[in-house]
């Protein structure tokens, strides 16, 4: 239980997936605009992050993995070459469904999302989350617990960003710097802070 | 008096649209305020409360940091003579040593000596300091033609109060230079910025240059000499041992090694006191800070722990070592990057307090957390003022 509380921290704090990892960036950067879009958008990638990598984890643990199909009568086999899509796979047919979901109930969040809804399947966290828990070998309860965390951190920064970004909106940003520029200093900055955690072992 | 208003008043066509030296408007106007109180006057209804502006309030916390800055380049030489006069050097090395020479000597007891060896290692990176991240400042009030602002004089007067005693000239430099330019200037000077610009300066050099801002070797002015800071000695060998060699009253006071101006919790807070009586300084980021870390570290202290001996650290040393009260006093206090609500200063001051012990205890690669922990509230200032208003709106609409 503590372990998977010291999993679950490390994964908001001080391994971010945004801000420690830079993972995510295109997405973290759009949508970073508006407050209700970045909760809405936060909200989604714990979502997506915490049904895909248990999901995932399944898959590797049960289809993939060397001589994970012992259970079928067949040892041998190795299939982790088709990890990658496998888990594409199952990324696209969740953030769909989600969509749907959104589409239906929560239409103001969904036209705010817009294009970014579907690429939330491409969003390198969702991806990155399922690839750190193969190669990190998790057990079925820590990749609940991971993807739970690093979508929670996720949110968390992209929330303070744009909290920021709102508060910058009265601010004087020269010319060239406007719009992305301006966010990805913001974004570097925001790093440096969250470095307060590099290096706290759980 | 009235010949240099009148000087004033001649030139002053020169600078403005038009004139030959339009460009340099800004630094004929900082020139002019520092002197004589703006011209402008209000033109509807008057609504002035108080006379106070900015260029006071800045002018203030700059004065008030003025023990701290004394007391720091006191010890620093008591530090650095303690040293020398234990281990039979012949002084100070350089050029250092034959400003030093010119003056004084190396008598640790002898407050003028002590004084100015300090001085001698402060006043370079002060000026340094001053120089370049003025150099920005004008050059971004001449550009972007808005004012000098003499928030200036604060960042600069921090920065220079919170680098090691040992700090490379150049280091200093770029240090502000990274400061001023990346930490506020590409947002639009001061008031836009959303991170302390003295904070962001030392955070770039911390991770840049880590040998010369961290680690037990430079912080006295002796090349090469290991002195390790109280919070270095606590996290590494006990509270047992830091009480053996520090007093509480001694932390309090500040005979102890440690960055140029944060060493006497006493002269902080003297300035402390100003700030707060003048109201310069929100009393509810103080206060959350205080009650962020004492809640944190008596929470610490019931759970113990067997291999960490930063656990037993009391709130009562955690207020006096390292940076603790010079960041509450003069850093998490900087109206800009704090939260603007008044709610909200009571949480984000208490974030900043339970993330310095925090860092301090739990995070074995920085034994001070103070820096990190204020940058780290810096960025949540806004998401705490918006969490805070949300739900002032959503209580009065209730009450519609």
């Amino acid at each position: 239980m503590e372990q998977l509380l010291s999993l679950f921290v490390q994964a908001i704090f001080i391994e971010n997936m945004a801000l420690a990892f830079f993972l995510g960036m295109c997405t973290f950067l759009a949508i970073s605009k508006k407050m209700d879009a970045a909760v809405g958008l936060g909200i989604a990638i714990v979502v997506v992050l915490g049904l895909t990598v248990p999901v995932n984890n399944l898959i590797y643990q049960y289809l993939l993995a060397d001589g994970a199909l012992a259970w079928a009568g067949l040892p041998d086999v190795d299939l982790s070459f088709l990890g990658l899509i496998s888990y594409i796979g199952v990324i696209a047919a969740l953030v769909q469904i989600m969509e749907m979901f959104l589409d239906k109930y929560i239409p103001a969040l969904y036209n705010a999302l817009g294009v970014f809804l579907p690429l939330i399947t491409v969003n390198c966290a969702i991806l990155g989350g399922t690839m750190f828990m193969v190669e990190r070998t998790y057990t079925f309860p820590e990749s609940v617990v991971f993807g739970l965390g690093s979508g929670v951190g996720w949110a968390l920064a992209i929330i303070a960003l744009a909290g920021i970004r709102e508060k910058l909106k009265y601010s004087d940003v020269p010319a060239g710097l406007q719009g992305l520029g301006i966010t990805f200093i913001s974004v570097g900055l925001m790093s440096l802070a969250f470095m307060s955690f590099t290096g706290i072992d759980l | 008096m009235k010949f240099m208003r009148n000087m004033l008043d001649k030139l002053e066509p020169h600078f403005h649209e038009g004139g030959k030296y339009h460009s340099w408007y800004s630094l004929y106007e900082a020139v002019d305020t520092i002197f004589y109180q703006p011209s402008q006057v209000t033109k509807t209804t008057s609504h002035v409360r108080d006379g106070i502006d900015l260029k006071r309030i800045m002018i203030t916390v700059w004065l008030a940091t003025f023990p701290a800055m004394f007391y720091g380049m006191y010890n620093m030489g008591f530090q650095a003579n303690t040293i020398i006069a234990a281990t039979g050097l012949d002084g100070a090395p350089g050029w250092h040593g034959a400003v030093i020479e010119l003056l004084a000597g190396y008598n640790p007891d002898s407050i003028w000596d002590c004084f100015w060896h300090g001085a001698a290692y402060f006043l370079p990176i002060y000026a340094v300091t001053f120089i370049v991240g003025g150099f920005w400042e004008v050059l971004f009030a001449m550009k972007r033609g808005h004012e000098i602002n003499e928030g200036f004089f604060v960042t600069s007067v921090l920065f220079a109060l919170i680098v090691p005693p040992d700090l490379p000239l150049w280091q200093a430099a770029l240090g502000i230079t990274f400061g001023v330019v990346m930490g506020k200037e590409v947002f639009g000077g001061t008031g836009k910025n959303f991170l302390n610009p003295a904070l962001t300066g030392r955070a770039f050099l911390f991770f840049a240059y880590a040998p010369d801002l961290s680690g037990d070797q430079v912080w006295t002015t002796v090349d090469a000499y290991t002195m390790a800071t109280p919070l270095s000695i606590a996290a590494q060998e006990g509270m047992a041992q830091l009480q053996q060699q520090y007093t509480w009253m001694d932390a309090f006071i500040g005979r102890l090694p440690g960055s140029i101006g944060e060493t006497s919790t006493l002269a902080i807070l003297i300035g402390g006191v100003v700030l707060l009586a003048m109201r310069i300084a929100s009393f509810r980021i103080v206060g959350g800070v205080m009650v962020g870390m004492i809640a944190t570290a008596l929470m610490f202290n019931a759970i113990g722990s067997d291999s960490n001996p930063m656990f037993q650290m009391t709130p009562a040393w955690h207020l006096v070592v390292g940076s603790f009260a010079f960041g509450m006093i003069f850093m998490a206090t900087d109206p800009v990057s704090a939260s603007m609500t008044d709610v909200g200063k009571w949480w984000f001051g208490g974030l900043i307090g339970v993330m310095i012990v925090l860092i301090r205890v739990v995070n074995p690669a920085f034994p001070e957390g103070t820096m990190l922990a204020i940058l780290f509230a810096n960025l949540f200032a806004p998401l705490i003022d918006h969490i805070v208003v949300r739900a002032n709106v959503k209580r009065r609409l209730a009450r519609v």
